[in-house]
């Protein structure tokens, strides 16, 4: 919104010095607040390292994704075509809304105890928390996508002589098709959220277990620092793989290029 | 001005390709009645370049859009060769402004989009053929994105003609173009028809393009509309729009529906 | 039977609880509720006085967390969509900090603020903060740059500019990201009082199944987060009727 346009250089610069500034503060307040428990960035890097000569960092982000994928490839699979329905019949959509509505502000941490109850502490309760927390927003969004998409379209595809299943498949669905994946992008933002959540709860592996773990034997706050790190950069990660996916040519058309 | 609802006979040289009798349509929003369309009688010759004039907002395109199957109209029926409209059909086809240019599709694929029920081959010659015929060589593979307007418009029409049909829809196709594009695009339109020789019903606001593109002119009143004069334009193509007698219709027309021609 | 348009939502909530009923029923080891007995359950709650107690201590650290996240981040994002550079500089932060949970700071929030209200009530902030801070900056770069020429045409000061046309054009968007924001601080209260408290209706599910395996209770209390979110976010979607702000809401 300013007037003077940033040059090129300025792109690297201004986040670099953030960073940079961001790093220093934090450094000299932990020197300066003299705790021997908070850890500063250097004790963080150390910490990394360690569980990267462990083998556990590997090892723990692999099952946090491995969850992540199962619960969230679970929900997609559900979701979209449930949520194609609901956007295809709106009388569906009327009578179904009221439930999801009420089940959606339930988060799915407080689903923890009947997951036990129904699979046992473990992975299986995992991934249940995943899939719930990855499948509103991915249902809500494939039905959005199919109500909106321009009646221009349908009523071209109806002229051509499409019967209904073939107007869904080839019109409806990749007129959607960009919010779909707009809304599955997000979702699996909540389902990183989730895994997280989740593993300090329910299971014994996966960087939201260490995140607990290593405060809990040890007070090792510089390795609770450390996960945090690691679950950002690959949440970050995530979603920056998934916008590469708005892209792709044949799909391009349905995201604003800013 | 008319106050008595014209009906509009085909010339007497063509064979009728479409008939509407007595339509009338009633839009009802929240409780309230309003009546779009009043008693329109309308003939259609076949092959014939045939023009819907009118404001906009006036009912000339939900009229289209009855002809087309995609509306029924309250009361009256729509016949095209003897049989009764009852929804959208592949021999009649509707071209929308470029907006309906399906965007996740390239060029061929939106002009191909129709033919799915052909072999390969034959696909892909009718393809290659309207490719040609819209001037889009060489654009086979872009996106819609990629292209102008007027661009994508003659995808629309191209996309239209592939599937051969009898009759085609334009709804003010050219509206969102600028001017001169507007121009061009007329003098292709005209061109693709005297190729193929498409019984042709268009919209459109604008009184210069409808003198220059149609054979008769239908001119709609506003709200409720009613067919208000039927204008046989008898020049023949290319249409010298300096010409006294060019001149002369549209300044007709300027006057039946009420306007000055001069600013 | 054909049943009136109103009523078909019900019809389905109403075979949903039957099914749920007939499905408990039939088990002959019962340890999970049935719709009747987690009615009872709420009523219980209401009896011991505990259902209003743990509800207002729920909301009372959302709107706490909520409101002081909402204070800081909505100036502070619309002064960092603002200004390209600063925009620039804390993005990729930002963009960093995002995808770590809040419940991944219950570590450190302990440690700096022990165990508590005041623990919870930061982890609310935590998870709205960024969020709000996005709305805003997002609802800034998407003003219509006519506008802002139009009022400097008008030859509107800076601040005059910020205070006549900025914060109108945002409104809309804003009202939007609160309402979103408000529903994930929603979610996030009831896992931190799992953890961290010992009142409000997180504690309420973690504490009815270990004092007891009272399924019946926690599952009263999932129908109660439940139904509270629903009325959260259906009072703020009433701001988006306002008739002055109508024009930043699609036609549906």
């Amino acid at each position: 919104m300013t007037l003077t346009h940033p040059s090129k250089w300025e792109q690297y610069f201004w986040p670099l010095a953030a960073g940079a500034l961001f790093l220093a503060t934090w450094h000299f307040s932990v020197r300066w607040s003299g705790s021997t428990i908070f850890p500063s960035p250097l004790d963080v890097e150390k910490g990394v390292a360690e569980l990267l000569r462990k083998g556990l960092l590997g090892s723990y982000i692999t099952d946090s994704l491995i969850r992540v994928g199962i619960g969230f490839s679970a929900a997609a699979l559900l979701g979209i075509p449930i949520g194609l329905v609901l956007g295809w019949y709106p009388a569906s959509a009327q009578v179904v809304n009221p439930v999801i509505q009420m089940l959606r502000p339930i988060s799915p941490i407080a689903w923890i105890p009947l997951a036990i109850v129904w699979f046992g502490v473990g992975d299986a309760a995992a991934i249940y928390l995943i899939f719930l927390g990855a499948f509103f927003p991915i249902v809500v969004a494939a039905m959005n996508g199919v109500r909106n998409v321009p009646s221009m379209f349908r009523r071209a595809g109806r002229n051509f002589g499409l019967k209904p299943a073939q107007l869904l498949a080839k019109v409806v669905f990749p007129a959607a098709l960009p919010q779909i994946i707009v809304g599955l992008r997000i979702a699996l933002g909540i389902a990183w959220l989730v895994v997280v959540a989740a593993e300090m709860i329910a299971v014994d592996s996966g960087l939201g277990y260490l995140v607990i773990d290593a405060r809990n034997s040890g007070k090792r706050y510089d390795l609770v620092v450390a996960a945090m790190l690691m679950i950002g950069l690959i949440g970050l990660g995530l979603d920056f793989g998934f916008r590469r996916l708005e892209t792709i040519r044949s799909l391009r058309w349905g995201f604003r290029n800013d | 001005m008319a106050t008595q609802p014209v009906t509009a006979h085909a010339s007497k040289a063509l064979k009728t390709k479409l008939k509407a009798s007595g339509i009338n349509v009633v839009f009802r929003r929240d409780g309230q009645r309003t009546n779009v369309l009043e008693g329109i009688d309308l003939e259609v010759g076949e092959g014939e370049f045939l023009c819907l004039l009118g404001p906009s907002g006036c009912g000339k395109s939900t009229l289209l859009n009855a002809v087309a199957g995609f509306l029924s109209p309250t009361s009256g029926e729509v016949r095209i060769d003897g049989e009764v409209v009852s929804g959208p059909d592949p021999r009649r086809i509707f071209v929308f402004q470029e907006r309906g240019v399906f965007p996740w599709l390239t060029v061929e694929g939106n002009i191909g989009f129709g033919l799915y029920n052909l072999p390969k081959d034959e696909q892909q010659r009718r393809i290659a053929h309207y490719v040609k015929l819209v001037g889009l060589q060489g654009f086979e593979k872009t996106y819609p994105q990629e292209l102008s307007g007027g661009m994508k418009q003659r995808v629309e029409v191209a996309r239209a003609l592939a599937v051969n049909p009898d009759m085609m829809f334009l709804d003010e196709p050219f509206g969102a173009l600028d001017s001169i594009t507007r121009l061009i695009m007329r003098g292709e339109l005209l061109r693709i028809w005297e190729a193929e020789r498409k019984t042709i019903i268009f919209v459109t606001h604008d009184i210069e393009e409808a003198v220059q593109l149609a054979d008769r002119v239908v001119v709609m009143s506003a709200r409720p509309a009613k067919i208000q004069k039927v204008v046989e334009i008898d020049i023949p193509h290319p249409r010298d729009i300096s010409s006294q007698r060019y001149l002369e219709l549209r300044d007709g027309i300027f006057e039946e529906i009420g306007l000055a021609h001069k600013v | 039977m054909k049943l009136a348009r109103q009523w078909r939502p019900l019809a389905l909530i109403a075979t949903l609880l039957l099914a749920w009923h007939i499905a408990i029923t039939r088990q002959s080891v019962r340890l999970l509720p049935t719709p009747l007995e987690v009615a009872r359950g709420i009523a219980e709650l209401a009896e011991r006085g505990l259902l209003l107690k743990y509800v207002v201590a729920s909301l009372f650290r959302v709107t706490w967390g909520f409101a002081t996240a909402a204070i800081i981040a909505i100036p502070a994002g619309l002064a960092i969509g603002w200004y390209r550079r600063s925009e620039m500089a804390l993005n990729p932060l930002i963009q960093i900090f995002r995808p770590i949970s809040p419940l991944a700071w219950i570590p450190i929030s302990i440690l700096w603020f022990g165990v508590g209200d005041v623990a919870a009530i930061f982890l609310i902030f935590l998870a709205s903060l960024l969020p709000l801070t996005l709305t805003a900056m997002n609802a800034v770069g998407s003003i219509n740059p006519v506008h802002i020429n139009a009022g400097r045409n008008f030859g509107l000061s800076h601040a005059q500019l910020v205070y006549r046309v900025l914060y109108p054009a945002v409104i809309p968007q804003l009202i939007i990201g609160l309402r979103i924001t408000l529903g994930v601080a929603w979610l996030v209260v009831v896992a931190a009082e799992m953890i961290a408290v010992n009142s409000g209706l997180g504690f309420l599910i973690v504490d009815a199944r270990n004092a007891g395996n009272r399924y019946d209770l926690v599952v009263a209390g999932m129908v109660l987060i439940g139904l509270i979110g629903l009325l959260l976010d259906t009072g703020m979607r009433s701001f988006e009727s306002i008739r002055s702000l109508r024009w930043g809401y699609s036609e549906d």
